[in-house]
């Protein structure tokens, strides 16, 4: 199979995908309860008259049937217009790109640390599996697993910008200085504590896929082998561990852009970070329709993504898988 | 499987085997978060009431977990709202296990275009992360606890769905399964009578742990408010106010009811652990 077969089949797979969140998405707001005349007016919905309330209904084609509202929005969809955000007042498009732009550092850092860290940790704990290092890392990881993301980064919050003031309490910027006039250091210093609560968050998945991974390679054959050889462990693990764990925590770490994305939601809820987040609550919670629509294909254009970039990866991991599986 | 087995020593051992650990365990847990659940009913709503002359205290003997900005004590109102949270999670996680194992069912016996659509809708659900899937659907529904049983309840069947619907396949392809469809028993006989039972114990392991991920994910919507209304506390609501009042150094407020919410959500998967030992053959004697 070609890079060029490849290269369509993905791109096929992610317009089926993005049709079906498409139907999806179109059935789910069609039949909620909200109504859009509603929600678009707000609170000047008392000064609207019923006949104008039927312009408009009748202007955007809320009394056409399903079906033909649904072609018309896929339609407009289809020439890259996804509307305009009532909350920000702008084409949903730039919203998006202004706001993940200031996600994607935070993501990017969080993503990087998380993995590094998680295979770190993850590694130590499989090779000392079983001693007290082993166990601290484990207890560490399955309390991580288990505790809400938003109460981590509160707990930080606390810690590090309340207790300790080392970091500040909120916000992409110091207050009351030009977005422009922001210099590279204030805002990694603002990056800094989200970043590491997101990372934190990330941590527990692959240390304990990559501990139990590193547990299997131990005790297969070829490490008793290179043992009666004379391997100390660590070399065995440089040598022989490491290529066989690196596959399985690079899918991990592609397949967790889910996971980030919906945590970043609510770390930057915790931090007031400005970024797709924060957006994506301001757009549920005053009920800006067309923007929350962007963000959900947005965010399966990014999972997606995430999931191909894996794909590309494991060729150059590992040569013995070509592109798109080519039978053997 | 329902008396504890013992094996005769020649001295009797002070500690318990593993099968009588697994039963404590699961005691525990359960007692554990039956007091939680059982809570509000037992404390009336004393404590919750406003004493302006105790606001602001840390925490101390006489209020385990301080009082808040108004004087209510937190251990109440954190006992209240995690008890509702928990409650709202389990309604939740047991209708989504209702839809898993219905869907699954469905899937693995029914097969062909049943199980096409089936497992594409588990695809497209996988293709979206969770958290924007659930802002999605509880806004759609109009918000409030109904918008979150439905959120979350529509959203956790997936994983579980898939796990029965591979073992109804690999039930479905056995021996005894084919001589039951050569007797010529209707689908519907199978399912109920070799299916179900096969199907009860992986049901009951991935109910209890879908209720971690539910009180969690309920937590969550609650915190950034699209779940339910600031008049009823629930544990994300009374993590949210905290917020307010991080700056001035009052940590209790959002450290307390934060360990409450993990103590229960690691019960839950305590016992989840020890439920999934106990009716696993290979651990469940010993």
């Amino acid at each position: 199979m070609s890079i060029l077969t490849f290269t369509i089949q993905k791109l096929l797979r992610l317009g089926l995908l993005l049709l079906a969140v498409a139907i999806f998405t179109f059935v789910l707001l069609s039949f909620s309860p909200i109504d859009p005349v509603r929600a678009y007016i707000g609170a000047d919905m008392l000064q609207i008259s019923p006949e104008q309330r039927q312009l408009i209904a009748e202007r955007w084609g809320l009394d056409q049937p399903l079906i033909l509202r649904f072609g018309d929005w896929l339609g407009q969809l289809l020439q890259g217009n996804l509307g305009t955000s009532m909350v920000y007042n702008q084409p949903v498009g730039e919203v998006i790109a202004t706001r993940f732009w200031v996600s994607l550092q935070m993501l990017a850092i969080a993503w990087l640390l998380s993995g590094i860290l998680g295979l770190g940790l993850g590694i130590l704990a499989g090779a000392l599996a079983g001693s007290w290092t082993d166990r601290i890392i484990r207890l560490y990881a399955y309390t991580l697993a288990s505790s809400p993301t938003f109460w981590v980064a509160l707990l930080l919050l606390i810690t590090f910008s309340v207790s300790l003031k080392v970091t500040p309490i909120c916000c992409a910027a110091p207050p009351g200085v030009l977005a422009a006039d922001v210099t590279i250091w204030q805002h990694l210093h603002h990056l800094l504590l989200p970043s590491i609560t997101l990372s934190i968050i990330g941590i527990a998945n692959i240390t304990l896929h990559t501990r139990q991974k590193l547990i299997d390679v131990l005790h297969s054959d070829y490490i008793l082998f290179a043992h009666a050889q004379g391997e100390s462990l660590w070399g065995v693990i440089r040598y022989h561990g490491f290529r066989n764990l690196i596959l399985p925590a690079l899918t991990l770490q592609f397949a967790s852009l889910s996971e980030l994305f919906g945590g970043s939601v609510l770390v930057e809820q915790v931090f007031a970070y400005p970024g797709l987040g924060e957006a994506t609550v301001q757009a549920a919670l005053r009920s800006d329709i067309p923007l929350l629509v962007g963000i959900v294909f947005f965010s399966a254009l990014f999972v997606y993504s995430g999931n191909t970039l894996a794909d590309l990866a494991y060729p150059i991991v590992d040569p013995r898988i070509r592109i798109g599986g080519s039978q053997s | 499987m329902t008396t504890p087995v013992f094996v005769a020593l020649p001295i009797q051992r002070l500690h318990s085997n593993r099968r009588q650990r697994t039963f404590w365990g699961i005691t525990l847990c359960v007692l554990f978060l039956l007091v939680i659940i059982l809570s509000p009913w037992v404390m009336g709503d004393a404590g919750l009431s406003p004493v302006l002359p105790q606001r602001n205290q840390p925490p101390s003997l006489a209020h385990a977990f301080g009082t808040d900005w108004i004087g209510r004590d937190m251990l109440s109102r954190s006992l209240h709202g995690m008890s509702l949270s928990l409650r709202i999670g389990l309604l939740a996680a047991t209708m989504s296990a209702l839809i898993g194992t219905g869907l699954g069912l469905a899937a693995g016996t029914l097969g062909g275009w049943v199980d096409a659509v089936i497992t594409w809708i588990i695809d497209v659900f996988f293709s979206l992360p969770h958290l924007v899937l659930l802002i999605l659907i509880a806004f759609a529904v109009g918000g409030g606890t109904t918008g979150v049983i439905i959120a979350v309840a529509f959203t956790h069947w997936t994983s579980l769905a898939r796990v029965i619907r591979a073992e109804t396949l690999q039930v479905n392809s056995s021996d005894y399964v084919k001589l039951s469809h050569r007797f010529g028993r209707s689908p519907l006989w199978i399912a109920s009578h070799h299916m179900v039972p096969h199907i009860i114990p992986q049901l009951l392991v991935g109910l209890i742990l879908l209720f971690p991920h539910a009180i969690l994910h309920e937590a969550a919507l609650s915190f950034i408010g699209i779940g339910l209304s600031p008049h009823i506390p629930a544990i994300g609501i009374i993590l949210a106010e905290s917020m307010r009042h991080l700056s001035t150094g009052y940590w209790w407020l959002g450290v307390m009811p934060g360990v409450l919410l993990l103590l229960s959500v690691k019960a839950f998967d305590w016992l989840g652990e020890n439920v999934r030992a106990l009716l696993d053959p290979k651990t469940s004697q010993g």
